[in-house]
């Protein structure tokens, strides 16, 4: 069907969301839909799914106007959704949450779910997705979790699906599979919508792209013809410079030496095992790793957040293991938060409070345990100014500034103080593509200015980007450190589970051997002996 | 996040729809419910409960209940009699607390313990913390503050005085201290513990009134014994208003200052905003959870000991608090848990109260119209969309635009 949106607008208190938005997604193509952030792209959708409903505008399928007043309407005209969070029964099976609300019944009201399996084993086939109709839907892996939701919105009879921010909890390898099922699905002459920030997805997979700005479509482009550059300076508003100029590292003494250590969760089931790596002065070590690897234990274990169950953490030779969180903070190591919202601010406090949250006791900022707000306000004025942080004013309330802007209120407080070892957890999440180019710009500046660097980032090009040595988390273990270049194909594979043996052959390591790579060569050589603080880890 | 969210600027817009998950605990609505309303809502919630209280009066008041009787030959007769009940009442409302110098004098009298018991709930509040527990404190502090004040007769009043007070302080603070120390140590809800607490205060106290110690040899009715001289607030203006107020008052400025510039106030706010971000930053969520209930006993206590040192001066008797703990959460609800807000509201449910008496005895409305008052305005206050949506503050309802999508 052919989806027609005229001059939606809407409007929430004090921002315009979307501004007089035209839009038509073809029967049978893949809309690509491009924003940064707070574009408007969720809020266009979810008008779309009648979530919201528009101040101004017309929605047309196939020419005819309709006016949807919830989902269910939305629905009903063959329209459907798959949420950046599903919305999925964990313990129902995969049959009962794709006919949840259409339940196949015996008479007197008894579950058929014979009938209903075969139902969705028939849908997946048709399909060509995949997956057993009688597991239960917490049993399986994201990507199978978001299988389950698009079968939801075929049993429904999408005509048009809207897929928001999918790729965002994928794997790579699952994000190829998911573009293969898309391409089916348009190829049968559906019509998909696919919201994604990132350029590259939109290259892989849309027939075109509609690029959302503050609220405004200001263009629509052909994903064979565009370059990356033109789409990130429609999205952002000006040039952008995609790839990280980064100068040859020049590693010196180790700052974070981990040797052995396992994390457990609060049920004292040890969730992280055995991680031995080193962090060296004026180096960037990125771990990569799908979500839900053990990344945020240790992140947090590192940072002192939470206690270290055996082994031993040294900061500069210090024995850390049992020290508290402000004892490490205050002692040299930087953090920003992976979930800068929840973690990393007051969202209903001003962006200078923020900035000196962590060090909101001591001198300068207070004396004699008072606050010394002026003192506050002109080192947020500083900060502000420094890293381009946009906004009224140092009394903004950090809740009210767009993501990038508020990462960067983290970033500043974080690299701002005299950091030995810096511990970024995915730094550049649900930022905007010009303020990844500045936060990458600051993290290298960072390691040039002699900061151990311990990045942790589920975005692979992010990793790719920073990296001068990189190590995947997989199931609470760590895989190497290995220099780069890594192929990132490499990587993927290791993400999803692979040994460094199965990825790059008996000696576990990328390249040995060649010419260029003595690093490597050298550690494979001393695979038999490790020695503890040259600069190399155990693999 | 609230629906009063600031606006952004023009060139770094957020969409709201994408910040809104849909997943705040009900502990952060019920933040959001009372330090969320602005000025204004409160102010409408005010009209709209003496509008409400104004329809009350006129289909109470017998006048107007005959004329209502023939409301249809002559409507006018029924809008005169239900105009005079409504004047009437609230005439002698105002009149009879700010009207006045001994208006004025009670109506700040009424005002000094629920300032201080406002205070005791708006802090920890700040913190994240409910404290349901300020009858208990109040209470506890109370006791405290007269068990001084009736030993030691011969003390100078400088000393005694003072000396009473803190214990006064003190017997609030513990009692704050223990559902502090029970949430950080074993994670018990403070609701619970503090309400708890309050039980036990109430029968701790009529123990205490059934021993010689505290009641001497009055049996028939039991109350404790006088308050010395010594330790007894002094009068001003040959009115029964103590210096009570003014310790209420350098309370709250004490506790303005404390949670507005403090090192420790800060590390308050922050865990009591986001408890998360303030662990991450280094803050400890159980030391602030200990500092704001802890102070907030204290002020309680406070409250407390101007009741026992001042108004009931001649004994501590059974149900000397008189409810001051939970009068205490309307007046911090209603001052938004912000200190000025706090004393406003306090002197406020100070002058209603001593505007109701007035009332009653001028205009035969009974006293209990002034709790529906009170009742109504937090109701109104609680419930800020019900407001901005009488008042058409807000953004058209979604149905209401929803027609021009289509058309």
């Amino acid at each position: 069907m052919q989806l027609e949106l005229q001059g939606i607008t809407k409007r929430f208190p004090g921002v315009i969301a979307n501004d007089h938005v035209d839009l038509v997604v073809r029967d049978g193509e893949i809309h690509g839909l491009l924003g940064e952030n707070g574009a408007g792209k969720s809020t266009l959708m979810n008008i779309l799914y009648g979530l919201y409903s528009a101040d101004e505008g017309t929605i047309l399928i196939d020419g005819e106007p309709v006016h949807f007043d919830g989902p269910g309407d939305a629905i009903d005209a063959g329209i459907g959704m798959v949420h950046q969070h599903f919305m999925l029964v964990p313990v129902f099976t995969v049959a009962e949450n794709v006919t949840l609300g259409t339940e196949f019944a015996h008479v007197g009201g008894r579950l058929d779910r014979q009938a209903a399996n075969d139902a969705v084993r028939d849908l997946s086939r048709k399909h060509n997705l995949p997956l057993e109709p009688d597991v239960l839907v917490e049993d399986l892996p994201v990507g199978l979790q978001q299988r389950a939701e698009i079968l939801k919105a075929l049993y429904r009879e999408a005509k048009l699906l809207i897929l928001d921010e999918p790729t965002a909890v994928l794997t790579p390898q699952e994000a190829d599979d998911l573009f293969e099922a898309m391409a089916k699905l348009r190829d049968d002459g559906r019509s998909l919508v696919f919201i994604s920030h990132k350029l590259r997805e939109h290259r892989a997979i849309a027939d075109r792209i509609s690029i959302l700005r503050r609220g405004k479509i200001v263009g629509t482009a052909d994903p064979r013809t565009a370059s990356d550059e033109e789409l990130a300076e429609l999205m952002v508003g000006r040039p952008v410079d995609l790839v990280v100029d980064k100068p040859q590292s020049s590693p010196g003494e180790v700052v974070l030496d981990l040797d052995d250590v396992d994390i457990a969760d609060e049920d004292g089931v040890d969730v992280v095992q055995g991680i031995t790596l080193q962090v060296r002065r004026g180096e960037i070590v990125a771990v990569a790793g799908v979500e839900g690897n053990g990344q945020t234990e240790f992140v947090n274990a590192v940072t002192g957040l939470h206690p270290i169950h055996d082994g031993r953490m040294l900061l500069l030779g210090d024995d850390l293991s049992d020290h508290s969180r402000v004892e490490l903070l205050r002692g040299g190591i930087g953090h920003v938060p992976q979930d800068r919202n929840n973690e990393g601010l007051v969202g209903r406090m001003s962006i200078a409070e923020n900035l000196v949250l962590d060090h909101w006791n001591s001198e300068p900022y207070a004396q004699r345990g008072l606050m010394q707000f002026r003192l506050i306000r002109e080192h947020a004025d500083h900060a502000i100014e420094a890293y381009d942080i946009r906004t009224p004013g140092a009394d903004t309330l950090v809740g009210s500034l767009s993501g990038g802007n508020q990462q960067k209120v983290v970033v500043a407080r974080e690299f701002d103080k005299d950091n030995a070892l810096l511990v970024a957890a995915q730094p550049t999440r649900g930022v905007d593509v010009g303020s990844i180019e500045y936060i990458h710009k600051r993290i290298v500046e960072e390691r040039d200015e002699g900061t151990a660097v311990l990045i942790v980032s589920s975005e692979l090009d992010e990793v790719l980007a920073l990296a001068d040595r990189v190590a995947v988390m997989f199931h609470g273990h760590l895989v190497g450190p290995f220099d780069m270049p890594v192929d990132k194909g490499d990587i993927g594979r290791m993400m999803a589970g692979a040994t460094p043996e199965e990825v790059f052959g008996p000696s576990g390591v990328p390249n040995p051997g060649a010419g260029g790579d003595q690093d490597a060569g050298e550690r494979a050589r001393r695979a038999d002996a490790p020695r503890r603080g040259d600069g190399e880890v155990e693999a | 996040m609230s629906s009063d969210m600031q606006p952004t600027l023009d060139d770094e817009r957020v969409d709201p729809g994408e910040r809104l998950t849909g997943e705040e605990s009900l502990r952060d609505r019920l933040i959001m419910a009372v330090t969320g309303p602005n000025v204004t809502v409160t102010i409408l919630a005010f009209v709209m409960a003496f509008v409400v209280g104004a329809v009350l009066i006129a289909f109470s008041d017998e006048a107007s209940r005959e004329a209502l009787g023939y409301v249809t030959s002559r409507p006018s007769d029924f809008f005169t009699a239900a105009w005079d009940a409504i004047t009437g009442a609230y005439g002698a409302l105002i009149s009879g607390a700010l009207g006045s110098g001994t208006g004025i004098t009670e109506s700040l009298l009424a005002a000094t313990p629920l300032i201080l018991a406002g205070l005791a709930v708006a802090l920890p509040f700040r913190a994240g913390l409910f404290n349901i527990g300020g009858e208990g404190q109040v209470i506890a502090g109370g006791m405290f503050a007269a068990y001084v004040g009736f030993n030691f007769p011969g003390l100078p009043l400088v000393v005694h005085l003072p000396l009473a007070v803190a214990a006064g302080f003190v017997g609030g603070a513990i009692m704050g201290f223990i559902p502090g120390i029970l949430k950080v140590r074993t994670g018990a809800h403070e609701v619970i513990v503090t309400i708890m607490l309050n039980n036990i205060a109430i029968v701790l106290l009529d123990w205490t009134l059934t021993l010689p110690t505290f009641i001497g040899n009055a049996t028939l009715s039991p109350k404790w014994l006088p308050i010395a001289d010594s330790a007894d607030l002094p009068t001003m203006f040959g009115s029964r208003l103590n210096i009570g107020i003014f310790m209420a008052l350098v309370a709250a400025v004490v506790i303005h200052v404390f949670m507005e510039r403090s090192a420790r106030g800060f590390e308050i706010e922050a865990v009591g905003l986001n408890p998360t971000a303030a662990t991450t930053a280094g803050m400890s969520v159980g030391r602030a959870t200990i500092w704001a209930l802890t102070l907030a006993g204290g002020l309680a206590g406070l409250a407390g000991s101007v009741q026992t040192l001042g108004v009931s001066d001649g004994g501590v008797t059974a149900g000397f608090s008189g409810g001051l703990g939970f009068d205490g959460i309307t007046v911090a609800l209603l001052g938004r848990s912000r200190v000025p807000g706090t004393v406003m509201a306090g002197l406020l449910f100070g002058a209603l109260e001593v505007g109701g008496r007035a009332m009653q005895a001028e205009a035969g409305i009974n006293l209990d119209l002034v709790g529906v008052l009170q009742a109504l305005i937090i109701l109104f206050v609680a419930a800020p969309a019900l407001v901005r949506w009488l008042f058409r503050l807000d953004r058209p309802s979604r149905r209401a635009k929803a027609k021009e999508v289509t058309a």
